[in-house]
């Protein structure tokens, strides 16, 4: 008996598959560039510093 | 051999579709919109990729508290017309599924509006969807006539979380937009409760329109609008109105005004006789109501920095 390899149900399979992977995907995008901006908005210089304004008072 | 078609999982096969719908979208573009009014109407200025991510945090989280909601309700949704296409009574999504995506993305909005915005406006998304899903939802909405108002609180937080998102902190424009939202929702659903009468009486949901009656609930309708014309003119005199918002307020109160005296001047024989035309009429003004009182503060907002909008 002929199994056909593509059915309906797995092109619908597919879409529901894809669209989950697209979405995926653009969260981890997402993270990325919300990341990428909290790290350019910081200033560290501040909490850097304060150790560093210690440890050489210290001395 | 079984043909794969026949088998009932490929015949309820859902499709990201069905999933979306969960979520109940046409209720998220509502708290999306506020949202951003909120943080856009704050007086603090954020990033764009951080709002960008901060209100979409918000709206997957509003949209896991549907998916709870539908899960819960999916007896009653089964009863009434109005819902009886939602995925869960329509054999499209597991029950199981439901809850298992609501709590997920629950916790996962939540986490990310942390990261990306503040702790505070994490925690009044978590308090939302709690009050949403488990106040509202689980406890209260079956007990009580007065489930339309606190369902209505639950929807009138997102401008709240917005202008938390901006700001790190409450203030008063935030629970006066909050206000907005939570005195509009009860005359928008009992009037709608008024022309859809056998959806809630069949599914046993003690609507006010059933436990007090409907003249009673006529009364509430236009006790409810004379308190939130004052409130909705009153916040166009606060920082985040102005004179475009305050015209606009004006008017749409004064017509809002008239609608609620209408109903509450008209028995049931004079709305059967006309198939509720003053109460469907009230419905529909009420959807552009609350649209056009929240982009009326957006141009207010939008125009400020060019000295135009606000006071």
């Amino acid at each position: 008996m002929n199994m056909r390899t593509e059915h309906e149900i797995h092109n619908r399979r597919r879409g529901r598959n894809v669209g989950v992977g697209l979405m995926l995907g653009a969260f981890v995008i997402l993270v990325m560039v919300l990341t990428f901006v909290k790290i350019t908005q910081t200033d560290f210089t501040k909490a850097m510093g304060a150790p560093a304004t210690q440890s050489q008072e210290s001395n | 051999m079984t043909d794969i078609t026949n088998t009932p999982a490929a015949e309820h096969e859902a499709q990201l579709g069905d999933y979306f719908a969960l979520f109940k979208p046409r209720v998220m573009q509502l708290v999306v919109f506020t949202a951003l009014v909120g943080m856009l109407a704050a007086p603090v200025s954020v990033h764009p990729v951080v709002g960008f991510a901060a209100i979409l945090f918000v709206a997957i989280g509003a949209g896991a508290s549907g998916a709870l909601n539908m899960w819960w309700d999916a007896d009653i949704d089964q009863i009434m017309r109005r819902t009886q296409s939602r995925p869960i009574p329509a054999g499209k999504v597991q029950p199981g599924e439901a809850l298992a995506l609501g709590v997920a993305l629950s916790g996962m909005s939540v986490m990310m509006l942390g990261l990306a915005a503040n702790l505070l406006a994490a925690a009044m998304l978590l308090f939302t969807i709690l009050f949403y899903a488990v106040f509202y939802t689980m406890w209260l909405k079956r007990r009580t006539p007065q489930n339309i108002v606190i369902g209505g609180a639950a929807g009138a937080f997102p401008p709240v979380i917005g202008w938390i998102i901006a700001t790190g902190s409450f203030s008063i424009e935030a629970w006066l937009m909050f206000a907005l939202i939570f005195m509009w929702t009860p005359p928008h659903f009992w009037a709608l409760a008024l022309f859809m009468r056998s959806d809630y009486d069949d599914a046993d949901v003690p609507m006010l329109t059933v436990t007090h009656g409907r003249p009673a609930t006529r009364r509430h309708i236009l006790a409810y609008t004379i308190v939130l014309a004052v409130l909705a003119v009153g916040t166009g005199f606060t920082a985040i109105g102005g004179w475009i918002y305050l015209s606009f307020a004006i008017v749409l109160n004064a017509m809002f005004l008239l609608g609620a005296y209408r109903i509450w001047q008209r028995d049931e024989d004079a709305s059967e006789a006309d198939n509720y035309k003053v109460e469907r009429k009230f419905f529909r003004l009420s959807l552009f109501y609350l649209f056009l009182h929240f982009g009326a503060i957006l141009v207010e907002a939008t125009l400020r920095p060019w000295g135009l909008g606000g006071w």
